[in-house]
């Protein structure tokens, strides 16, 4: 840890406890703690002795607080939760056989499933984890990057940009799907909408593109933006072969 | 045909898929190259070798095998990739079984913040954006992508144990 983070006006408060805080958010949170002290004390998950856990819980809460840790919302949300079921735990069931049913739902009910759920999901992760383990022990070639590298490649022309465009009308007239009153987006959204995409992939086929276009408004405002990522060089264009499709690359700037 | 395939396998860059050597073989069918290319694997991977065929992500690909990792990583001088945190696995468990996924629902799943753990999926690529879900607000749907079946070495979805499988095993956890 640097010594420039004592220096650092704000930190005073939270400094001594800067280790544990990211501990906290990067893996733990409410659920993991009760599943924590469920398996601890051996607790049977279909009757949670909900005076006894609550008590442990709000202890680590306390624990927390006295180690400066920045509690999120979810955590005091939980404990308001595990109150609220203690209160009704204690309420008579008076009401019984009102609804017509023979037991009134056990106010616990919900949350041993969140955290069956949870459980469910933390399994699911340790299965991704071990996969990631034996794949990080294989290799394969570098990627190429086949398409900045084929000497192939053809820039593409503003007409094979019309031809294309003109196929992914001709194939949306085609297959004769309704048009949709899809929202009128503008060509502005559009184009914030490709970056995004862009963000996330490096490269999207120009038909795929489209592939969310159910009106033919949407597909030309689609081209529209497109176009003018072109013109602003956020964008470039590539081919492998006339004819093929169409791929969109970051520009060497935005990547 | 198969040590045509063997080649082809080798020089590329992704998983090679059936459908992608149709060009190379005129008149074979998707399912007759697809049977060739897993005949192909099968011999490659039976002949003793540093190398392996694998399927993954719906194609075949070339790799080394696990068990030399620890010479490779000598002689490439490097270390294991960063691996994902728990966070993010877990984030990335509840998209891969729940998808398409939205922010909200993976909040409801996980009883925390999931945004920071989202936004490093997106950023390795792992998990994508795949749409907007047609309710009030249009929150953006999220789902796994291609390069996630690569880096867990899935050949599809369908080869990832049921959510029941887990189910059964937390059931017995607690």
């Amino acid at each position: 840890m640097g010594n420039d983070q004592d220096l650092s006006p704000d930190a005073g408060e939270t400094f001594e406890a800067t280790g544990v805080t990211i501990r906290l958010e990067a893996f733990e949170g409410p659920l993991d703690l009760l599943l924590h002290l469920i398996k601890r004390e051996e607790i049977d998950i279909w009757n949670i002795p909900i005076a006894h856990i609550t008590r442990q819980y709000l202890e680590y809460i306390q624990i927390m607080k006295d180690l400066n840790i920045n509690l999120a919302a979810e955590w005091l949300m939980m404990a308001s939760t595990l109150i609220y079921i203690k209160s009704r735990m204690l309420v008579p069931q008076e009401q019984k056989g009102e609804s017509g049913d023979e037991e009134a739902e056990d106010p616990r009910h919900e949350l041993v499933y969140q955290l069956l759920e949870h459980q469910k999901f933390k399994n699911a992760a340790e299965m991704l984890h071990t996969r990631e383990e034996v794949e990080g022990a294989v290799w394969n070639k570098p990627p190429a990057d086949a398409l900045e590298d084929a000497g192939e490649i053809v820039d593409v022309s503003l007409f094979d940009l019309l031809r294309a465009f003109h196929e992914v009308v001709r194939r949306f007239e085609e297959q004769q799907i309704l048009e949709v009153n899809q929202e009128e987006i503008t060509v502005e959204q559009m184009i914030q909408d490709i970056r995004k995409r862009l963000f996330v992939h490096d490269a999207i086929l120009f038909s795929a593109l489209f592939a969310e276009s159910r009106s033919k408004r949407r597909m030309i405002v689609t081209f529209l933006a497109l176009l003018e990522l072109v013109r602003l060089h956020e964008v470039r264009l590539r081919q492998k072969r006339t004819f093929e499709e169409i791929h969109i690359l970051k520009t060497k700037e935005t990547a | 045909m198969l040590a045509v395939m063997e080649a082809i396998i080798y020089v590329a860059d992704e998983p090679v898929k059936p459908e992608q050597l149709q060009e190379v073989f005129p008149g074979e069918t998707k399912e007759s190259l697809e049977r060739a290319l897993r005949t192909t694997a099968e011999a490659f991977n039976e002949r003793p070798g540093g190398m392996a065929i694998r399927e993954v992500a719906g194609g075949f690909r070339m790799t080394t095998r696990p068990e030399y990792h620890e010479q490779i990583r000598e002689y490439l001088k490097t270390r294991p990739n960063a691996k994902l945190s728990m966070a993010s696995l877990e984030t990335l468990a509840v998209v891969a079984y729940k998808q398409p996924v939205t922010l909200a629902e993976i909040l409801a799943i996980r009883g925390k913040k999931s945004s920071s753990a989202l936004h490093t999926l997106l950023e390795k690529n792992l998990v994508a954006i795949v749409g907007r879900k047609q309710v009030v607000g249009r929150p953006i749907l999220y789902g796994t992508s291609r390069e996630f079946l690569i880096h867990f070495g899935l050949n599809s979805l369908k080869d990832l144990p049921t959510l029941e499988e887990f189910a059964q095993l937390a059931s017995e956890q607690l």
